[in-house]
C-alpha cells in the first residue's frame, strides 16, 4: 500500500470544474422569497424613530420584536444582537429584513423606511478596553532591572479582508410549520445549530442545518454566517416560506467581520553580552463594535508573541478595544499573524540595532526540543528549524543574494521568517468547550459514511477524511462516503476552525476507523462513536496563562524576495520560498495547495491589502478598490514539506490551514526593508509608506 | 420588444427581455445555467466567466442585448468537450481545484487563452488568467495546470 502522503485526486474536483458543484446561490426552492437587511446609516447612537411603509401584500418586515428566543448571536459574550434594538453601535449594523418575492420591490421598500436617530459619541480609537489579558514566564522585572541597554520598538498592522470568492449566504425554509432548515456557506454547522436554538427559542429537533458547497471561508464564514442564519430562520419562522438572503460583494466586504488591524509594542531587557534576557510585550486589538471571537484572537496573539522562539523571560499583556466599527473576528491564524509580525520585525531590529548579523542572531533564540513554550508548556517534541531553514536558503540562493542586495539601496531584497503554529484550539478548549464526537457508520452493503461536521472549504477535508478512512480500513476509496455535513445525520466534531481538523477530527475518525476494522462484520450494519479526550500531558491554566497552549506546534519557514521600483515605489513580487513541519502530510497535493495559497495570503497582507475606515465608514468595499493578488501579482513558489510525525495525529499530522500564512508578512516585510534599507513597521508597506519612509531621511 | 437571437450552449435563443438585463442573471434565472457565478459583480473576480464568440467575457457586466447574433458557450456546454477533458485532468493533476468558485471560470479562462495562444509561456498563461481571482491558491498550481494542458492536449487548441 502506498504510503498515506503520496497524493489522490480531490474527490470533488470534476463536480467543481464542471460547474455542477451546488452553492448556496445556486440552491432554488419552489416559492422562494428574497431577503434584503436594512442597516444603519450612522456609527452611534440611539434609534428614536422607525417608520415602516405600508407593506404590499406578499412583503413582510421582520426585526428585534420577531425574534422568539434571544436577541444575541450565541457564541462566548451575550453581545452581539441580531437586530439591532435600542441603539447602533457601527455603521451596517442590522435592523430589520426585508422579505418578499421581487428584489426590486424590496429595494423600493428599503429607500421609503423612515429611520431617525440621537447620534452619540462614537469611539475609533484604543480608550475602550473590553478585555484584557496578562501573564508572565521567568522573571522579566529582573531581567529589565540588570538590563544593559533596553530596546523598544512598535508595530502595526492593518485590517485584512477574507475575500472569500464566494459572499456569504443562506436560503432556508420551514417543515411542518416548527422546522426551520438553513443551508449555508459555513464553516461551523454547530456553532449555526447552537445560535438558531438560542435565537428561536425551540429545540434541538426544531432546527437543522446543512452545509452548501463553500467558495472559500479562511475563518470569515466561522461566526459572522451565525448571524445571518438566525436573521434568516427567524423571518423563515414568521413568513412560513423558502427564503434567500445572498450578500453581493459590497454588503459582504462592508458588515462582515475582518483581521484586527494591531499596535503592538515591544521591549527587549539586553544584558552585557548583548542577549535578550527578556521581552516586554502589549498587543492592542480593534475588535469593533461587539467582541464576538475578538477575545480568543488576543490571547492566541499574546500566546504567540514569541514566535518560533524560546525567549528566557516574558511579560505579555493585551487589549481589544471597542470601537464603532464592523466587528473584527476569525482570519486565518487568528491573531498569530500580528503577534508574529511583530515579533519578527522586532527580532530583526534588535539584531541591527546591536550590530549583529540578524540571520544567526535570530537562530540562537529559535525554540528547540525541551525549551519552555512562551507560556511555561514545554515544547514536547522534535523541532526541525535548522535543518528546514537550510532547505530554503539554499533552494533560494539566499546567502548570495543577501550579500548582493545589502551593498546599496539596490532596491532589491530578501527577507525570511521563523515561525509557528499552535494546532488545535487554545488551552483547554477542545476538552471543555468543544468536546468533538465523530460517528462512523458502516451499512449493510459495507459501504462506510463518515458522519462529522467538518466541512471542506477548498482546504480539501472531503478528500483527505475520506482517504484516511479508506487508508485505516484498507477498503477502496469509494466504499467511503462523506457527504456535506448535515446536523440531523452528523455529530458535532466541532467547528472546522483553528488548524485542528486533521489533527483532532481526523485523530479521532482515525481511532474510531481502526475500531470498525477491528470489529468489522461483513454486511452487518455498524456504528462507531469516538469521543474526544485530551492528552494526558496537557496542564493549562487559562486564569494565568501558563501550561501547554497548545498540544501539538506545525513550523514553518518563509523567505520572499522582492524589487521596489526606484521611482514609483511599487513592490513586485520575485521569488517565495517556503518550508514547512506539518507532522506528516495526509495528501501531499493538497498541502502544497495549503501552502501556494496560505503565502499568497500572508505575503498580499504584507504589501498589498489596504483596507482602512474614516469615522467608521470603511473606504474598500469591492473586488476593486481591496486589491488581492491576481495571476500576475504572485511569483512562482517552491515550497517543500518535511516529514516529523506527531505521536498523537493521525499517521503523524498535526495542523496545516493557517500556519502557510502567518510568515508571508513579516518575510515580505524584511525584504523590502532590505531593499529600500529603511525600517519596517508597519504593514502593508504601500508604496505611499514607502515613500514617506523614503522622504523622511 | 425586438427579440434576441443569440445561440447558447449550441441551441439558437430567441429571447424577449429587457436587453440591459445582465447576461449572468439570464444565463443563471431564466436558462438555470448556474455554473457561471458572481463573486462581485463588476468584472474584477471571473467567476461569471463565459465564451462570447470563443472569447472569455464577464457576463456580469454585460447586457443580454448585446450578445444578439453571437454564441455563448457556459461551463455547462463546455464541459462536454475534449479540451475540457485536457483541462480538468491537469487542473486534478496540478492541484489546482480548492473551494472550486473560481473554477470554472478558471478553466473558461485557460480555454480562451489557449484558443487564441496554444503555446503560452508562463507570464502569457499569468497575463490569460489575470481577470480571474482565486482566493485559495496562490495561483501556482492553476498555472502549471494550464502548462500541462497545453502540452498534454497538443493538436486540440
Amino acid at each position: 500500500m502506498k504510503d498515506i502522503s503520496t497524493s489522490i485526486p480531490k474527490v470533488d474536483g470534476l463536480e467543481k470544474a464542471s460547474g455542477a458543484a451546488k452553492y448556496v446561490s445556486d440552491i432554488h426552492f419552489e416559492g422562494m422569497l428574497y431577503a434584503k437587511t436594512v442597516r444603519s446609516p450612522i456609527s452611534h447612537g440611539k434609534i428614536t424613530k422607525i417608520h415602516y411603509p405600508k407593506l404590499p401584500s406578499g412583503y413582510t418586515i421582520i426585526d428585534a420584536k420577531d425574534i422568539p428566543g434571544k436577541n444575541y448571536v450565541h457564541m462566548i459574550f451575550e453581545d452581539w444582537k441580531i437586530f439591532a434594538e435600542e441603539t447602533v453601535e457601527y455603521i451596517g449594523e442590522p435592523i430589520a429584513l426585508i422579505v418578499g418575492e421581487d428584489k426590486t420591490v424590496i429595494e423600493e421598500i428599503a429607500m421609503a423606511i423612515d429611520m431617525e436617530f440621537e447620534e452619540l459619541p462614537a469611539v475609533f480609537d484604543d480608550q475602550l478596553s473590553v478585555i484584557d489579558y496578562h501573564y508572565v514566564k521567568g522573571d522579566p522585572h529582573q531581567a529589565f532591572k540588570t538590563a544593559t541597554q533596553v530596546i523598544e520598538k512598535s508595530y502595526d498592522t492593518g485590517y485584512q479582508e477574507q475575500a472569500y470568492i464566494e459572499p456569504q449566504g443562506f436560503v432556508g425554509y420551514l417543515e411542518n410549520d416548527t422546522k426551520v432548515t438553513v443551508i449555508g456557506s459555513i464553516q461551523c454547522p454547530y456553532y449555526v445549530k447552537n445560535a438558531l436554538k438560542v435565537a428561536l427559542d425551540c429545540d434541538d429537533h426544531d432546527v437543522r442545518v446543512i452545509q452548501a458547497a463553500v467558495g472559500g471561508a479562511f475563518g470569515g464564514k466561522e461566526e459572522f454566517p451565525s448571524l445571518i442564519a438566525c436573521q434568516l430562520a427567524i423571518a423563515i419562522k414568521k413568513v412560513k416560506k423558502p427564503v434567500k438572503l445572498v450578500y453581493e460583494r459590497e454588503e459582504d466586504m462592508l458588515v462582515t467581520t475582518k483581521r484586527h488591524p494591531s499596535k503592538t509594542t515591544m521591549k527587549a531587557a539586553i544584558n552585557q553580552a548583548g542577549e535578550i534576557t527578556a521581552i516586554q510585550a502589549h498587543i492592542g486589538i480593534d475588535g469593533g463594535a461587539y467582541i464576538g471571537l475578538s477575545g480568543v484572537v488576543l490571547s492566541r496573539a499574546l500566546i504567540n508573541i514569541s514566535g518560533a522562539y524560546a525567549i528566557p523571560a516574558l511579560d505579555v499583556s493585551g487589549d481589544v478595544y471597542k470601537t464603532h466599527t464592523v466587528p473584527n473576528g476569525a482570519f486565518r491564524g487568528f491573531g498569530a499573524p500580528q503577534a508574529i509580525f511583530a515579533m519578527e520585525m522586532f527580532m530583526h531590529h534588535v539584531a541591527k540595532t546591536l550590530n549583529k548579523d540578524p540571520y544567526s542572531y535570530r537562530m540562537n533564540y529559535l525554540a528547540k526540543q525541551g525549551d519552555l513554550t512562551s507560556t511555561s508548556g514545554t515544547f514536547r517534541d522534535p523541532i526541525l528549524m535548522t535543518e528546514m531553514i537550510d532547505k530554503v536558503k539554499q533552494a533560494s540562493e539566499y546567502d548570495r543574494k543577501v550579500e548582493c542586495y545589502t551593498k546599496e539601496t539596490s532596491f532589491k531584497g530578501i527577507g525570511m521568517s521563523y515561525f509557528l503554529h499552535g494546532c488545535g484550539f487554545t488551552g483547554s478548549g477542545e476538552s471543555d468547550h468543544i468536546k468533538a464526537k465523530v460517528k462512523l457508520r458502516k451499512d449493510a452493503q459495507d459501504q462506510v459514511h463518515i458522519l462529522i461536521a467538518a466541512v471542506d472549504m477548498g482546504q480539501g477535508a472531503k478528500t483527505t477524511m475520506m482517504k484516511l478512512v479508506s487508508h485505516t480500513l484498507k477498503i477502496p476509496l469509494n466504499q467511503v462516503t462523506f457527504a456535506a455535513p448535515d446536523t440531523d445525520f452528523v455529530t458535532d466534531s466541532g467547528p472546522t476552525v483553528a488548524s485542528r481538523t486533521m489533527m483532532i477530527v481526523g485523530g479521532l475518525l482515525n481511532e474510531a476507523a481502526l475500531e470498525l476494522k477491528a470489529t468489522w462484520q461483513a454486511k452487518q450494519e455498524q456504528v462507531v462513536i469516538k469521543d474526544y479526550q485530551q492528552p494526558d500531558y496537557i496542564e493549562w491554566d487559562q486564569e494565568t496563562f501558563t501550561g501547554d497552549a497548545y498540544p501539538a506546534y506545525s513550523w514553518g519557514v518563509n523567505i520572499v524576495e522582492v524589487s521596489v521600483h526606484p521611482i514609483t515605489y511599487q513592490v513586485n513580487i520575485e521569488g517565495i520560498w517556503s518550508v514547512y513541519d506539518v507532522g506528516k502530510a495526509i495528501d501531499e497535493r493538497i498541502v502544497l495547495g495549503q501552502a501556494d495559497g496560505g503565502i499568497a495570503q500572508g505575503v498580499a497582507y504584507g504589501y498589498l491589502e489596504v483596507m482602512q475606515h474614516q469615522s467608521g465608514h470603511l473606504k474598500q468595499k469591492n473586488m476593486t478598490d481591496y486589491i488581492i493578488p491576481t495571476a500576475v501579482d504572485m511569483a512562482p513558489s517552491e515550497n517543500y514539506l518535511i516529514d516529523n510525525p506527531y505521536a498523537l495525529g493521525p499517521y503523524g499530522a498535526k495542523g496545516v490551514g493557517e500556519l502557510s500564512l502567518v510568515g508571508g508578512a513579516p518575510a515580505v516585510a524584511m525584504a523590502i526593508e532590505m531593499a529600500i534599507n529603511r525600517e519596517v513597521r508597519s504593514i502593508p508597506m504601500t508604496p505611499e509608506k514607502i515613500m514617506e519612509l523614503m522622504n523622511d531621511e | 420588444m425586438n427579440k434576441i437571437r443569440f445561440t447558447l450552449n449550441h441551441q439558437s435563443i430567441e429571447l424577449e427581455t429587457n436587453p440591459s438585463r445582465r447576461l449572468l442573471d439570464v444565463l443563471r434565472n431564466d436558462y438555470q445555467l448556474t455554473g457561471p457565478k458572481e463573486g462581485c459583480g463588476e468584472g474584477e473576480c471571473g467567476g461569471c466567466g463565459v465564451l462570447l464568440d470563443g472569447h472569455i467575457v464577464n457576463s456580469c457586466c454585460l447586457p443580454v442585448g448585446s450578445v444578439h447574433g453571437r454564441e455563448v458557450i457556459t461551463i455547462e456546454a463546455f464541459s462536454k468537450t475534449e479540451q475540457f477533458n485536457v483541462l480538468t485532468e491537469a487542473f486534478s493533476y496540478e492541484g489546482a481545484v480548492q473551494c472550486g468558485i473560481c473554477t470554472p471560470g478558471m478553466i473558461i479562462a485557460s480555454q480562451s487563452l489557449l484558443a487564441k495562444n496554444p503555446q503560452p509561456n508562463e507570464m502569457e498563461i499569468r497575463i490569460g488568467l489575470s481577470g480571474n481571482l482565486c482566493r485559495c491558491t496562490g495561483y501556482n498550481m492553476i498555472v502549471k495546470a494550464v502548462q500541462r494542458a497545453a502540452k498534454r492536449g497538443e493538436g486540440l487548441w
